[in-house]
């Protein structure tokens, strides 16, 4: 499928904002999810302001596509996308996790606009977002429910009691997305608890699976025009992302996972991304 | 339609209130002859979800169904329902005030022979921990007819706990379920027992027992959270002691919800319930519960010390 060049070019510009926004709100020596973040920045990019029929104007507007954020720790990153696409001010960000505040550590479906549901008890949102799917096919409102899993997530039980409900209710409104950036936060995931091979495991519990480069925004938007297609299955896409993208002291590297900011790390990475 | 079981007075009710109003879904996770939850399969299939062995899951699901406007009512035995799904209920459906309802079934040492693995002591302390929850536990099948249609009328998350086995209603039929609202189920002045679930029942044969030697009040208290303080110290206010009595653990139960409203009241509470212990095996309930001191006879006893 061809997508304009304009189009390409507009959503990279879009998810080195949301990057750019994620430094702003974390800030200067308080430790943030920096890494996670920019591994999911293109995705979520391409979910909001690409993909996605939602309004900011209307968050509970029926007939919408749902995104959760099963890894609900990089909540900074879909914060900064709700306020870019209009949800609430892009200033307010910068009052992340203070007393008092609307934005969260993680999501909170109460005091945020916008998100669907509170996640962050890693390995619940792929069940949260089958329930949804269940209820958007009783009700036949034919929109989708996107759900984002870190892949350090799926040691959990549960996203796999998730798995083998959605295949075997054929919920093919169902949209998983692994951010499979390899990294966790105590380290690699292959030495942490190793969940590879992903896509034979995804196809056994009766999903179509579809891999892409997380970073490319042409195979990001290929990949979720795909999982369209109506196949009777739920759809996983395996996004192979970086931890720490756009940010290159932070690629790759562990202790960004939830790290601190120098005046000087804050400085380069602004620079990085602008 | 009168019922003498807790279990088919819900499923029931489901299938009543399922009739008018086609939001409500009953999720299971291979109990539903046990739940009841096939009462409403049957009734209508496409509304109930069977979500295989999986608690966790199921609540999460239910967590999604109910925002898409469904009022979700998860089923499965008190230990799995509030005990296995615990981080569920907290993380999703408690801090969000989704409107879940949670059905422990089989609660309290009803499920005699299966022993302390599937007897719950111990739901009702955590669910009455958990921060915007409301629970529920009717003291026969009449109120839970009627509780089961207070659960629907409210908007939130509410945990609802049933007994498994067969016993005769004490309360009135057909009586409105308030949520927050003890009954006065018999007048005295001299000792009041606070009472939940089966123990309502037992309270009041103890009463009965006693009305020779002394007043006993008897209150069913029905809704562990919130509790109604209020109601609470006035029912309190001219008996010289207080017992309570669950089918329960002392600890953090119904006697501890009553001690934290009376706490300033300098006057003697006594518990009846499990001593901070697990249940374990009979042959039938009336074994098990006599094992554990919820009998008439202990009740009887337990009063009288406390009105000496």
């Amino acid at each position: 499928m061809g997508y304009s060049r304009e189009l390409i070019e507009d959503l990279e510009k879009k998810a080195r904002k949301l990057r750019r926004d994620v430094i702003i709100s974390i800030g200067v020596g308080v430790a943030g999810h920096v890494g996670g973040s920019n591994s999911a920045a293109d995705i979520v990019t391409a979910l909001y302001f690409y993909k996605m029929r939602h309004d900011p104007k209307n968050p509970h507007m029926e007939d919408r596509d749902r995104f959760l954020l099963s890894k609900g720790h990089v909540a900074i990153l879909q914060y900064a996308a709700l306020a870019e696409a209009g949800y609430f001010p892009v200033e307010d960000l910068k009052k992340t996790k203070e007393i008092g505040s609307y934005l969260q550590g993680h999501p909170d479906v109460i005091k945020t606009p916008g998100i669907e549901a509170g996640t962050g008890s890693l390995g619940q949102g792929l069940s949260i977002g089958l329930g949804m799917a269940l209820g958007l096919t009783a009700d036949e409102i034919d929109r989708k429910v996107y759900v984002l899993l870190g892949d350090g997530e799926l040691a959990e039980g549960q996203v796999w009691e998730a798995a083998m409900a959605a295949g075997a209710y054929k919920a093919e409104n169902l949209v998983a997305i692994v951010d499979k950036n390899n990294l966790q936060a105590q380290g690699k995931v292959v030495e942490r608890m190793d969940s590879n091979p992903l896509i034979p495991k995804w196809e056994s519990f009766g999903w179509r699976v579809i891999e892409c480069d997380g970073h490319n925004m042409e195979a990001i938007l290929t990949a979720l025009d795909a999982a369209d297609e109506k196949t009777g299955k739920p759809t996983v896409i395996i996004a192979n992302t970086v931890k720490g993208k756009g940010v290159s002291f932070a690629e790759n590297v562990v202790g960004y996972h939830n790290g601190a900011l120098t005046e000087e790390t804050y400085q380069q990475a602004l620079e990085e991304l602008s | 339609m009168s019922y003498t079981n807790q279990r088919v007075a819900y499923g029931s009710t489901l299938v009543e209130l399922g009739r008018e109003n086609p939001d409500i879904v009953v999720l299971d996770a291979d109990l539903g002859g046990s739940t009841m939850g096939k009462m409403f399969e049957q009734a209508y299939p496409k509304r109930h979800y069977e979500m295989g062995i999986a608690e966790a899951n199921m609540t999460s699901v239910a967590a999604g169904l109910a925002q898409t406007g469904k009022i979700p009512f998860t089923n499965s035995f008190a230990v799995f329902a509030g005990g296995r799904a615990y981080d569920q209920i907290r993380q999703t459906i408690a801090i969000g005030k989704l409107n879940v309802k949670i059905c422990g079934s089989s609660a309290g040492l009803s499920d005699f022979g299966d022993g302390a693995t599937h007897q719950s002591v111990e739901d009702m302390a955590i669910m009455r921990a958990i921060p915007n929850m409301t629970v529920l536990c009717p003291a026969d099948a009449n109120e839970t007819v009627e509780a089961v249609k207070a659960m629907v009328e409210m908007d939130g998350p509410c945990y609802i706990r049933l007994n498994r086995n067969d016993y005769p209603n004490v309360t009135e039929e057909g009586r409105k379920f308030q949520i927050g609202e003890p009954t006065l189920m018999r007048e005295g002045k001299d000792i009041v027992v606070f009472a939940t679930g089966y123990m309502v029942n037992l309270a009041m044969q103890a009463a009965e027992e006693l009305k020779d030697e002394m007043s006993v009040k008897v209150v069913n208290v029905s809704t562990i959270k919130p509790m109604n303080t209020e109601a609470i110290l006035r029912l309190a206010k001219d008996c010289k002691a207080v017992v309570t009595a669950e089918e329960h653990s002392i600890v953090g139960g119904l006697g501890s919800a009553i001690s934290e409203v009376l706490r300033k009241e300098c006057k003697p509470i006594e518990y009846v319930g499990l001593n901070d212990t697990f249940g374990c095996s009979a042959h039938n309930y009336k074994d098990v519960l006599a094992y554990h001191g919820l009998t008439k006879e202990h009740m009887v006893e337990t009063i009288r010390e406390m009105n000496r």
